[in-house]
C-alpha cells in the first residue's frame, strides 16, 4: 500500500506545490480532473440560476424537462466525439436527422397504413419504423465515411455536401408537408409522462444501476489486485460508490418527485376508476424514455471506446495516423465505422424528435450539428484529434441545455441566448486549451 | 557443413517516387545474432530501403527472402507475422495512448468476449520495461508526456515483446542523452547475443563502427558496398559515404579532402 501511493505521489512531482495535496487525493479517488471541472462549472451555472429565477431552477419538474431536453443531442454528441477524435467531422447531422424523422414518420404515418394497407397503430408498426430508421442512418454514414476514408474527400467537404442533400430530400416526401400524428407506441420514445418509467420502474432501473457501479468497480479492482497493480485505498474504494450510487438514486428520486400534469392525472383517476384525494391525484412521472435511452447509449458508446479495439483504434488514429497505418490498423475501416455508428444514433435521436413532436417537419434537427459538436467540444474534445470522452459529451450537453432553458426561464430573448451560448463555447475551449498547454 | 541461408536478403530491390529514384538496385543480407550497419548521407536511401522490408512501401523491383524462401510483404503486418519489428526515428507512437497501449498497438491482447485486456497488457509491458528501462513507471500516462528516453523504451519494448527474429531500427539513439544511449547500446548487444539479426541505421558513426559486424554504404539510392568493420578504417567508411569510394581506393588526397 505505502509502496502504492509512493509510486503515485512521485507521478505528481510536476504539479505545482500547493495543488500537490488536493491533486494527489484526487488521484487516490482515480478521478477525472478535468470531468470534475466540468462537474463544477454546470454546478455554478445552475446554482446562479437557482438563485437569478428564486429557487425554480433547481425544482423537480426542471431538471426532468432539462433531462428530457439534453437527451437527442446528448445521443448524437457520444457519437460525434468518436468522429472527432479520430479527426474528422460531420456537419450534416441535422440535416440527416430530419431525413430520417421523415423517413421514420413516412414509414408508420403512410407507407404501413396507407401504402400497404396494414391500417395504423399495429404492434410492430414503431419497430418497423425504428428499424428502417437505424438501417438507412447506419448506411447513409458508412456511405458518408467511406467518401471521407476511402475517397480522401475532407470530412468538412463531405458532411457539408451531406447537410445540403438530406435536408433537401426531406421534399421529396410530400412537398414537405408536415406528418402527424406518429404511432401511439412510437410516441412513448419522446418522453412525457406516459413515456415514463413511472415511480417503481425508476427505482428498479437506480437499483440495477447501483448494482452493475458495484460489480464493474469490484470486478475491475479484482483483476488489478490479480496482476499485483496499485488499486485504490479503501475508503477511496468507498466513497467513489457512494457518490456513484448516491448520484444515480438522488436522480430518481427527482424524477419521482415531479408528478404528472394535475389535468392529465385527473383524466387517468377518471379513467381508472380511482377516486381522487384532495389537491388531485399524485403520480410520480420517473425516468423518462429519451433519458433511459440517453443513458444506455452512453454506457455502451463508453463500452466501445474504452474497452473494444474499434476504440482503441479510434483514438489511436487521432493520436497519430501514420503510428495506427504501421501498427497494422485498418484506419479506413474504422473511419468509415465511426461515421456509421453516428449515423445510428442520429436515427434513434431523430425518433426521440418526431416522437417528442408527435410529427415530422421540414424544420427537424435545424443547427443541430452546431449543438452536437459544440456538447462534444465543451465536453473535452479536441478538434485536432485524439482526445475526448463519452461523460464529457454528455456533460457538454447538459450544460448546452442548462445555459438554454435557464435562459428561457429568464424570458431572456432567442437571439441572446445565442450570444451568451456562443461566447461560453469560445470561453470553455479558449481556458481548456490554456489549461493544457500549461499543462505540457 | 551446409552453409545456412541468410535470415534475410533484400535482393536488387528498387523504389521510386515519381520520377526520383530512392533506392536503386540494392541487394543486402543479414544473417542471425549479425548487426549490419546501414549508413550513408541524407536521401541516401537508407530509410526506403528499410521501409520496404518492414511493409510501409511497396517495393517497384526487386525480391525478398526469409531463410532463403521469396516472401512477399505487402503491410506492415506481413513484416510482423515474419517477425520483422521496426523502430522508426518518428519512433510511430501515439501520444495519447498509454505505454501498453502503444505497445500492443494492432495487436491488442483480449479476453474471452473480445474486450481488451488492459491489465494483462500492462503487466507484460511492465515485464518488459523491467528490462529496459527500470525507472520507467509511468504505465498509466498518455505517451506524449514522457521524456524522449522514456519514449524510446516504449518503441523499442514493442519491437522485442513480440520474438522479433529480425529488428529494424532507424536512428535509435539520435533524440537521447549519453546515459541513454548507453543504455539502448547494451540492448542491442544483448539481442545480439539472442540470435536476433539487426538492421541499424545511424548518422553516428561511431555507433556503427562499435555495434556493427558489417556495413553497408548507400549513396543516393545506390549501395556503394557492404565491408565487414574489421577490414576497415572509419576514414574508409566516410570515403565510401560521401565519396562512393572503395577501400582501397582511397588515396592520401581523398583523406585530406575528407578531413578539410
Amino acid at each position: 500500500m505505502t509502496q502504492a501511493t509512493l509510486s503515485r505521489e512521485s507521478q505528481l512531482s510536476t504539479a505545482p506545490r500547493g495543488e500537490r495535496s488536493l491533486a494527489a487525493l484526487l488521484r487516490l479517488l482515480e478521478i477525472d480532473t478535468r470531468l470534475l471541472g466540468m462537474v463544477a462549472a454546470l454546478a455554478v451555472i445552475w446554482i446562479g440560476f437557482q438563485v437569478m429565477s428564486g429557487g425554480l431552477f433547481l425544482s423537480p419538474r426542471n431538471l426532468w424537462f432539462l433531462s428530457v431536453q439534453s437527451a437527442s443531442i446528448a445521443i448524437m454528441a457520444t457519437g460525434m466525439v468518436l468522429v472527432i477524435v479520430s479527426r474528422n467531422i460531420d456537419l450534416s447531422v441535422g440535416s440527416l436527422l430530419g431525413f430520417l424523422g421523415y423517413t421514420m414518420a413516412m414509414v408508420q404515418a403512410v407507407w404501413i397504413p396507407n401504402t400497404l394497407h396494414l391500417g395504423f397503430n399495429q404492434w410492430y408498426t414503431w419497430l418497423v419504423a425504428l428499424a428502417v430508421g437505424v438501417v438507412l442512418g447506419a448506411l447513409i454514414g458508412a456511405f458518408q465515411g467511406a467518401i471521407v476514408a476511402y475517397g480522401g474527400v475532407p470530412a468538412f467537404i463531405v458532411t457539408l455536401g451531406g447537410y445540403l442533400v438530406w435536408r433537401g430530400l426531406i421534399f421529396v416526401y410530400q412537398s414537405g408537408q408536415t406528418i402527424a400524428p406518429m404511432d401511439g407506441t412510437f410516441a412513448l420514445l419522446g418522453g412525457g409522462p406516459n413515456g415514463s418509467l413511472g415511480e417503481w420502474g425508476s427505482w428498479v432501473v437506480g437499483a440495477l444501476g447501483c448494482v452493475a457501479i458495484v460489480a464493474v468497480t469490484l470486478n475491475t479492482r479484482r483483476r488489478r489486485q490479480k496482476y499485483g497493480f496499485p488499486v485504490r485505498p479503501i475508503w477511496a474504494l468507498i466513497t467513489v460508490l457512494a457518490v456513484g450510487c448516491g448520484a444515480v438514486l438522488g436522480a430518481i428520486w427527482i424524477a419521482n418527485s415531479y408528478p404528472w400534469p394535475t389535468a392529465l392525472a385527473h383524466q387517468y383517476a377518471i379513467a381508472h376508476n380511482i377516486p381522487e384525494p384532495a389537491g388531485g391525484l399524485q403520480i410520480p412521472t420517473g425516468i423518462a424514455y429519451p433519458v433511459l435511452i440517453t443513458v444506455a447509449v452512453a454506457l455502451v458508446m463508453t463500452f466501445l471506446a474504452t474497452r473494444r479495439r474499434f476504440g482503441r483504434y479510434v483514438f489511436a488514429i487521432g493520436g497519430n495516423p501514420e503510428a495506427a497505418e504501421l501498427g497494422g490498423i485498418n484506419v479506413r475501416r474504422t473511419i468509415t465505422l465511426t461515421y456509421a455508428l453516428l449515423g445510428v444514433l442520429v436515427a434513434i435521436s431523430a425518433a426521440v424528435q418526431t416522437a417528442r413532436l408527435n410529427a415530422a417537419v421540414t424544420g427537424l434537427g435545424v443547427q443541430n450539428e452546431l449543438d452536437v459538436i459544440s456538447a462534444a467540444v465543451i465536453g473535452g474534445s479536441s478538434l485536432s484529434g485524439g482526445i475526448g470522452t463519452i461523460p464529457g459529451a454528455l456533460l457538454g450537453a447538459v450544460v448546452m441545455q442548462s445555459l438554454r432553458s435557464g435562459m428561457v426561464m429568464m424570458k431572456v430573448d432567442s437571439p441572446t441566448q445565442d450570444i451568451v451560448v456562443g461566447i461560453v463555447l469560445v470561453t470553455a475551449v479558449g481556458f481548456d486549451t490554456f489549461l493544457r498547454r500549461r499543462g505540457k | 557443413m551446409t552453409q545456412q541461408p541468410p535470415l534475410v536478403e533484400l535482393r536488387n530491390i528498387r523504389v521510386s517516387f515519381g520520377g526520383v529514384v530512392a533506392v536503386d538496385d540494392v541487394t543486402v543480407e543479414l544473417h542471425a545474432g549479425e548487426v549490419v550497419g546501414l549508413v550513408g548521407g541524407n536521401g541516401a536511401g537508407k530509410s526506403t530501403l528499410m521501409r520496404v522490408l518492414s511493409g510501409a512501401h511497396p517495393a517497384d523491383a526487386g525480391e525478398i527472402r526469409i531463410d532463403g524462401r521469396p516472401v512477399v510483404i505487402a503491410n506492415p503486418r506481413d513484416a510482423k507475422a515474419y517477425g520483422i519489428e521496426t523502430i522508426y526515428q518518428t519512433l510511430a507512437l501515439a501520444d495519447n495512448i498509454d505505454a501498453p497501449g502503444n505497445m500492443f498497438l494492432g495487436r491488442e491482447l483480449v479476453t474471452r468476449d473480445g474486450s481488451l485486456n488492459d491489465d494483462a497488457m500492462e503487466s507484460a509491458t511492465r515485464n518488459v520495461m523491467s528490462r529496459l528501462n527500470p525507472n520507467f513507471k509511468n504505465f498509466k500516462t498518455a505517451v506524449g508526456w514522457l521524456s524522449g528516453g522514456q519514449r524510446q523504451a516504449v518503441a523499442i519494448a514493442r519491437a522485442i515483446h513480440f520474438n522479433a527474429r529480425i529488428l529494424i531500427m532507424d536512428e535509435p539513439t539520435a533524440a537521447l542523452g549519453p546515459a541513454e544511449t548507453a543504455q539502448v547500446r547494451s540492448v542491442i548487444q544483448q539481442l545480439k547475443t539472442e540470435g536476433i539479426g539487426i538492421f541499424l541505421i545511424s548518422h553516428d558513426i561511431h555507433d556503427v563502427f562499435d555495434l556493427s559486424d558489417r556495413i553497408s554504404v548507400m549513396l543516393h539510392g545506390k549501395l556503394v558496398g557492404t565491408v565487414k568493420k574489421t577490414d576497415v578504417t572509419t576514414d574508409e567508411v566516410l570515403a565510401m559515404i560521401i565519396m562512393g569510394k572503395q577501400p582501397g581506393q582511397v588515396t592520401q588526397r581523398d583523406l585530406a579532402e575528407l578531413h578539410g
